[in-house]
């Protein structure tokens, strides 16, 4: 599994309140919620995003509230994989449980501008900067993880539990 | 090594003799939570499980807090989802408006969690049950479909940060200022992953109250969940309020802590954490002169009965400042009804305040006191990120309902030791 795609660079304490606002969750349709990701940090993102594109941020990214529409409206909103140095813990759960993928690096934050064109190899778990011909070693999945996120999120992972 | 009283109550549910932090464990689940705005999407998941209905009927609540009386169409379609899979399914707590109250002040309140019990809800703030001795957190929509069809949930054992609470708080000083501090201190991720352990002898001063006004914020210093030991008032508060069979579990003198802080209660002020984050803390007599434009005294931080008379008590027989909205919310219909017997809502209307129905509303920016551009709010409520309450440029403030009825008064923020005339 590989993803590649241009980057949007974000700070430390990237809230879901940024990511997806209350006023919105109103609704839990993706198309709906990926027309407001991250509109109260940069109200421009959802028009400049292409499918495949990366988000890198800095520590504790997703904090605040448990709402699992901030990764959906991230998926949705084409956004291939998220790079960032700590992810808030529900956040990281929520982003496995519906397959968004993520990856923990700190020398990718500091490696990585705004506009590289980036590739990550998740078998691997290498992070390739092909704009600057740079790469950085991500923190690999635990076996438990790499279970749910090939089955494809968490639902499926029961299911198949079932049949077993 | 030793267990902490995490890793007590998680391998417990699990079914082993012995856990360590880091390793992955399947539990059994107590109870799984859910509200209006979480609940819609487990619920979608859960058509897609292979199973018929949910594990257990009875270990299921599922609380309209977000947005109801509904505010719009959209939130009545998503109650209306929530309400018809609660018939379906016979879900015995189900709680609709007139029932309802703020979901972690309610479910302490009717009795649903105990010590030793394991929690998890679709919101953050499910934390709160760490005041009982319970463990609990707050997991994403996906996980809460999958607690309601099997009753179990994978963790990861979490490390722990122990916070060692010595001394006697001072007049004013709550909860809240408590926790600020904590948060103040260790920032906003400085639990990342880990539990937050409250110990010593200062915990013998802190109301019920007070315990889960710290639990509830321990998810703002990125904590999985925020836990006291059991002692003769939270014995007292399940006695009061729940029939479930409780288990005390204490930690193991040689449990393993990461860091251990040592907090003297008797040294602690006033506490305020200033936009944009809850680790921008600032002792009130720090603040400055912060004119306001709305307060906030509500959630499932600071929405409880001890809240409610604190306010009352700073309020009474003075008047809310003329360019000030002071919005009061108590967090349950019985507590509503208990501020009404008491006389506290004479209090507030006589004031100038208005008192609402139980709601998370304004917190999170839903509705009931959304902040215009350039506003500034002083608010009892949890988070203060961009754009929480309202507009992109508003402010929050996060302060103890002391100082947020205080300065309602005055139209600052301002100490309660401020007010003439006022003992505490």
């Amino acid at each position: 599994m590989k993803a590649n795609g241009t980057v949007f660079k974000f700070h430390d304490n990237v809230d879901t309140d940024v990511i997806i606002p209350a006023r919105y969750l109103n609704s839990s349709d993706p198309a709906e919620l990926a027309k407001h990701c991250m509109e109260d940090i940069d109200a421009t993102f959802v028009n400049k995003v292409a499918k495949g594109d990366i988000i890198v941020a800095g520590k504790n990214f997703g904090c605040g509230s448990s709402r699992e529409h901030a990764p959906i409206s991230i998926k949705a909103a084409g956004v291939s994989c998220v790079i960032a140095k700590t992810f808030a813990r529900i956040f990281y759960r929520n982003a496995i449980n519906i397959g968004l993928p993520i990856i923990e690096c700190e020398a990718a934050y500091d490696g990585i501008d705004a506009g590289d064109t980036v590739e990550i190899d998740f078998d691997e778990g290498i992070i390739y900067n092909r704009t600057k011909g740079t790469q950085f070693k991500g923190q690999a999945f635990p076996p438990f993880m790499q279970k749910i996120i090939a089955a494809e999120g968490l639902i499926n992972y029961i299911n198949q539990g079932k049949n077993q | 090594m030793g267990m902490t009283i995490t890793q007590k109550i998680l391998a417990a549910a699990a079914g082993l003799d012995k856990v360590e932090a880091g390793q992955l464990i399947e539990a059994n689940l107590d109870l799984v939570l859910g509200n209006d705005i979480t609940s819609p999407v487990a619920i979608h998941e859960m058509d897609k499980f292979k199973a018929e209905g949910v594990f257990n009927k009875d270990k299921i609540a599922l609380v309209m807090d977000h947005f109801v009386p509904n505010k719009d169409i959209k939130s009545a379609e998503h109650c209306k989802c929530v309400r018809n899979f609660a018939n379906k399914n016979d879900i015995t707590n189900f709680f609709d408006v007139g029932q309802m109250g703020i979901e972690h002040a309610l479910l302490p309140e009717q009795g649903l969690v105990v010590a030793g019990n394991v929690v998890i809800g679709a919101d953050s703030h499910t934390c709160t049950y760490g005041a009982l001795g319970a463990f609990s957190t707050g997991v994403g929509s996906t996980d809460m479909a999958a607690g309601m069809a099997t009753g179990k949930a994978w963790f990861k054992v979490p490390a722990a940060i122990k916070f060692e609470l010595v001394g006697k708080p001072a007049p004013w000083i709550s909860g809240k200022d408590i926790i600020l501090h904590i948060i103040g201190t260790i920032g906003v991720d400085g639990a990342l992953y880990q539990s937050m352990e409250f110990v010593g002898e200062g915990i013998q001063y802190l109301s019920m109250d007070d315990r889960f006004t710290i639990s509830n914020m321990a998810i703002e210093a990125g904590g999985k969940n925020g836990i006291f030991p059991v002692d003769e008032k939270t014995i007292e508060f399940m006695n009061a309020h729940s029939k479930k069979p409780y288990k005390i579990f204490e930690a193991d003198p040689d449990a393993e802590y990461v860091q251990t802080y040592t907090i003297d209660l008797s040294t602690l002020k006033s506490t305020v954490a200033f936009p944009h984050l809850p680790e921008n803390t600032h002792t009130i007599d720090q603040v400055g002169d912060i004119a306001v434009d709305q307060v906030v005294i509500g959630s499932c931080t600071n929405g409880y009965m001890s809240d409610l008379r604190t306010a009352a008590k700073i309020l009474k027989g003075h008047k809310v400042a003329k360019q000030v909205r002071c919005i009061v919310i108590p967090a349950t219909q019985t507590i509503y009804l208990k501020a009404l017997e008491e006389g506290l809502l004479t209090t507030f209307i006589q004031a100038g305040a208005v008192v609402s129905t139980p709601t998370c509303g304004p917190c999170l920016g839903g509705y009931m006191g959304i902040l215009a551009a350039g506003e500034r709010c002083v608010s009892t409520t949890n988070r203060n990120f961009v754009g929480r309450m309202g507009h992109v440029d508003s402010e929050v403030y996060l302060a103890s309902p002391a100082v947020a009825a205080a300065s309602a008064i005055t139209g600052k923020i301002t100490s309660p030791a401020a007010i003439e005339g006022l003992q505490a």
